[in-house]
Parts: structure tokens; sequence; C-alpha cells
């Protein structure tokens, strides 16, 4: 387990290294001074000149990337152009506003999509199970943007339940305001959710040791709910972890829609002011916060199923 | 492609006998139709301003009401289809060329390349779609081809993990053992023998991929990165709607609809392809 604890995040680190190698060559592939493009027409060559070395735009490509790595290491992201401030703690800032609605809409999802893929799992090919089928079907059609205009619309502008913009603040203020956003985000993930827990469900269920339990005498519903849900939800923690990177994607969406602070809003407003280090030091936390949560996934479920270790 | 005619008129009326398969088939067409007739069907000029009719709601001269420079929301909609295919099918069919190409390379390559290959895969895939797409735009600027150029870099390895699987899986099978046993060149082994019985699981895969890709490209014209005002994309009118939510509700109903109505087309088409060319997939589910 711990070597394969090692080997998965060696490849994490490995992929990092590559990714963020190719996001430097690509800001440096872009045609035109970055100098210019972050001062603008207007700025005097001095300022241009002071910016070129601070940046170490003068030195040969490798060095530049040796000197990104070696700030990187430090945790240094850069410095904010406009205010001065490092990117670093500018990003991080706004990042748990995203983490606490992407987690928010994990576990509202989550909750809801194991509850009824459980639900239609035990009754298959029921009314109830047909009905649950075909909103999954059509949950997941909906992309959130569209899912967070429409319930913007609805919730907040028609019938004023929930507020449209903002935060909010205190603990009550601040759950106020996650509803609608994790509402947007999560409701695609309830319907798939929903498909894997019942798939897997069944295939648990026709197992020997739940024939094993029910012929002991157990009760069905503790069948279902403590002996085959157990296994069954196993496949709902990998899609998670991987599918932090389209939570991420969706939260962009959200935050804009309701006006949110985060780190969606933050690459938003710097790509219109065209704030280059912020945007790719979001980018970077972003992929950082990605790549891990796909291992972290990976090792969840090689610890719940030896099997998944020597398969990858 | 491989299949004789009979054999894609076996796919299509398998999937019109699926129920969810047939509505799917019926708004795809639908929405392909409209976007193929678009400047026959629509009742007005999509990008034509008429500003003493602005901000009108739906009425029968304009069934979805009009924005703030007085154009035709029913108008636009229609039109926003073809934006959204025109991204959607060059993106997806680009996407699935290269990552067949470099799959069944992966696949059938030696060990060092398949490393290198799938190392490439990983990493692009590291990157979360839609800060990729807002970092490319950052750097090269909103346009039609940069909404293609971003869907089609962050699918390829979905394309391309699937392909070399195949051809792993194909590689060792007696069929390739005796073209290979015959002295058959790798050219002829891949583009002949192995080809024909990746595509069809690409196909649907591609089907799947659709909808997010057209979301994808809303998306990004929603947020004002996409394709340039005044073309009128879906996005584009959902921006519109949103910065007048309170006085033009159906602007971002308008825009909504469209997209998820697409969506939930292409989902059904897309999985009803699925059990109709590769039953055995159905099982895993």
């Amino acid at each position: 387990m711990l070597l394969y604890a090692i080997r998965r995040f060696g490849l994490a680190l490995l992929i990092l290294i590559v990714a963020v190698t190719v996001m430097f060559l690509m800001i440096r592939a872009v045609p035109g001074d970055p100098v210019q493009i972050m001062l603008g027409p207007r700025a005097t060559p001095e300022l241009q000149a002071r910016l070129t070395a601070e940046l170490a735009l003068d030195q040969p490509i490798w060095k530049q990337l040796l000197i990104f790595y070696g700030n990187l290491m430090q945790g240094d992201l850069g410095i904010d152009v406009f205010s001065g401030r490092s990117v670093t703690a500018i990003v991080f800032e706004q990042l748990p506003h995203t983490l606490a609605l992407i987690f928010a809409s994990i576990i509202w999802s989550a909750l809801l999509g194991i509850g009824l893929g459980a639900y239609a799992a035990a009754h298959p090919n029921t009314l109830i199970d047909r009905i649950a089928a075909a909103l999954s079907v059509s949950f997941v059609a909906a992309p959130a943007f569209v899912v967070a205009l429409l319930s913007l619309l609805i919730f907040a502008v028609n019938l004023q339940w929930f507020p449209a913009i903002g935060a909010g603040e205190g603990f009550w203020g601040r759950l106020d305001h996650l509803v609608l956003p994790a509402f947007a985000i999560g409701l695609s993930w309830v319907g798939y959710i929903a498909r894997l827990v019942r798939a897997s469900m069944l295939e648990v269920m026709g197992e020997s040791h739940i024939r094993t339990a029910r012929a002991f005498g157990i009760h069905e519903r503790r069948v279902v709910m403590v002996y085959a849900l157990r296994i069954a939800i196993l496949p709902v923690v990998t899609v998670i972890g991987v599918g932090m990177g389209f939570l991420l994607s969706s939260a962009v969406f959200a935050e804009i829609v309701f006006a949110r602070p985060g780190l969606g809003k933050l690459v938003i407003d710097s790509i219109t002011t065209r704030n280059y280090p912020i945007v790719m030091g979001s980018v970077l936390i972003s992929t950082g916060l990605f790549v891990v949560s796909t291992a972290l996934a990976d090792l969840i479920n090689a610890w719940l199923d030896p099997r998944a270790r020597t398969a990858a | 492609m491989a299949k004789s005619r009979s054999e894609l008129g076996q796919i299509v009326t398998g999937v019109a006998r699926d129920p969810l398969g047939l509505m799917g088939l019926i708004i795809v067409g639908t929405i392909v139709f409209c976007a193929i007739f678009a400047y026959w069907i629509v009742p007005f000029d999509p990008v034509g301003m008429n500003i003493k009719d602005r901000l009108q709601g739906p009425s029968w001269t304009h069934l979805l009401g009009t924005d703030q420079l007085g154009r035709d929301t029913f108008s636009r909609v229609i039109a926003g289809g073809q934006v959204a295919l025109q991204v959607a099918l060059p993106a997806v069919f680009g996407a699935m060329a290269i990552g067949l190409t470099l799959g069944m390379i992966a696949g059938y390559g030696p060990k060092w390349l398949d490393n290198l290959l799938m190392l490439f895969f990983d990493t692009i895939r590291s990157f979360p779609t839609v800060m990729f797409a807002l970092a490319v735009v950052a750097l090269v600027g909103p346009s039609l081809q940069t909404v293609v150029f971003v869907v089609m870099a962050t699918s390829i390895p979905t394309y391309g993990r699937v392909a070399r699987t195949q051809t792993l899986t194909l590689r060792n099978s007696e069929f390739i053992l005796a073209e290979r046993s015959m002295g058959a060149s790798m050219k002829r082994i891949l583009g002949v023998h192995m080809l024909p019985n990746i595509v069809g699981v690409l196909a649907v895969l591609a089907a799947m991929d659709i909808p997010t890709v057209i979301a994808l490209e809303a998306g990004l014209s929603f947020l004002g990165l996409g394709v340039k005002p005044p073309t009128p994309s879906w996005g584009a009118l959902l921006k519109d709607g949103y910065s007048l939510i309170r006085q033009t509700p159906w602007l971002v109903v308008g825009g909504g609809l469209p997209i998820i109505l697409a969506t939930l087309g292409f989902t059904f088409l897309g999985e009803s392809l699925r059990d109709v060319v590769d039953p055995k997939l159905r099982k895993q589910r």
C-alpha cells in the first residue's frame, strides 16, 4: 500500500511538473512582449525595463524556467502588477470561498444521489425507479451555469426565497448565500451519483455475502442499508475525486452568476484587467488541487479495495 | 468507416425503436435542421437592431420577446444553434481524429512512446477544463477558433485513452496475430484491421461528448470569452439575459432552454447509440 501511495504521488508530481512547464511555455510562446501587455501601451521605458529585470525576462528561457520553479518551491507565484501584493496571498484569500461552495455541492448531491440510487436499486423496475432514472438523465444533461441562471431567475428574482448576490456574513448568512450556487453545481451530480449507486448496488446485491445475510434472517432494510450500501458507495468516492475538475469548472460559473467571491471570479476579473500573474496563479492552484484530489481518490479506492492497487 | 449502408440502417432503426433514442433523434434532428436552414427559418434578422421595439415581452410577432437592442430573441435562438454546431462538430471530429491516431500509436507502438503519450494525456486532463480555457483565452484572446481549439485540446485525451485501450485489446487477438504472421505492414494492420473496430466505440463517445462541448461554448460566450458579439450564440443570449434578468426574464429562458434541450437530445441519442452499437457496454452500467 505504501509502495502504491509513493508511486501514485510520484506520478501526480510528475504530471504537475509537466503541466506547470507547459503553462509556463504557453505564456512565453504568446506573441508580444509580456511586459508591454502587463503595463499597457503608455508605460515609460524605465518602468518596462524595471519589470523586465524583475520578471527575469532578459534571461534565457531555461534560466527563466529554473527561476520560476525556484520561486514556486518557496510558494511565490509572483507579484500582482496592479496592487503589488503577492499573488499567493490573493489566491489563497479567495480559495476558501470556492472550496466551501464545492464541498457544499458535493455533500448535498452525494447524500441525495446515494439515497435515490439505493432506493431505486432496492425496488428495481418500479414506477419510482423509472422516475428516478428519467430524472437522473435529465439532471445530468443540465449544465451548471444554465441551472444557476434559471435558479437565480426563479428562486432569487421572482420568488425572492434566497439572496441573489454575494457570500453573506456570519454562519447563517453564509449558508443562506450558499444554497442556490450549491444547488446549481450539485444538481447534475445527483442524477450521476444515483445512477452509479444504483448500478453498483444491483451488482452487490447479487453477491454471496448479501445472500448469506438474508439467509441469516437479517431484516431486508438492514441488508440494503448496511451490508450492500457500504460496498456500493465505493465508486462514488473515485468519481468525486476525479470530478473535482468539473466541480472547479462549475464553480467558476456559479461564482459569476451569483457574484460570489472565489477563485473563478478572481480569474474572470483578472482576465478583464489583463492581470496575467493572477490568472496563471489561480489556474496553477486549481490544477494542483485537481491533481492532488485525483491522486487521493485513487489512494482511498486502493485502501478500500486491494484489487485496485495492482491494477494501476 | 467500413460499415455498409444496411448496417448503418440497422443502427438507425435500433435507435428509433428505443423511446429515449427516438426522442434524442427527433431533438437532434430538429436542431440540425434549424441550424442548416437557420436563415430561411428566422422571422427577423438575428443581428438586426430595432431600438424602437427593444425589451419587449413574448408576443405573436416576437415569440420570445426582444433584447436591449430590439433584436428578436427567437431568431437569435435559431441562429445560435448554427454557432453551437459550428463549434461542436469540428472540435469533436478534430479531437476524435487526433485522439484516435495518438491512441493507436500508444497502444501499438513501443512502450516508451506509450508512456510518453499517456503522460501527455494525463497532463492535459490535469487542468480543470474551464480553468484551462480561461488561461488560453487570457493569452490569445476570445474567438470562435479559440473555443474550438480549447475544446479539441481538452477532449483529445478522452478519445486517446479509449483508442489505446481498444488497440491494446485487439493487438493480441488472433486475427491480428494472423495478419502479422503473414507479414502485413504496420500501416495495413492499423488502418485496415484495427481502425474499423475502434471507430464505432469512439463515435458513441463523440455523440455523448457533443453536449459537453455545446455547454462549454455557451459557457465561455456567457462569460464574454467565447464568440464575439453580435454573433448570436446561446451563451451570448444568456449573458444579455443575465445583465437584464430583472427586466427581461424571457432572455434567460430563451437562451437556457435550447442548451438544455440540445444536451438532453445528444445524451439520449448517445446512450441509445451505445446500447445498439455495443450491447456489452450496457451490462457494465
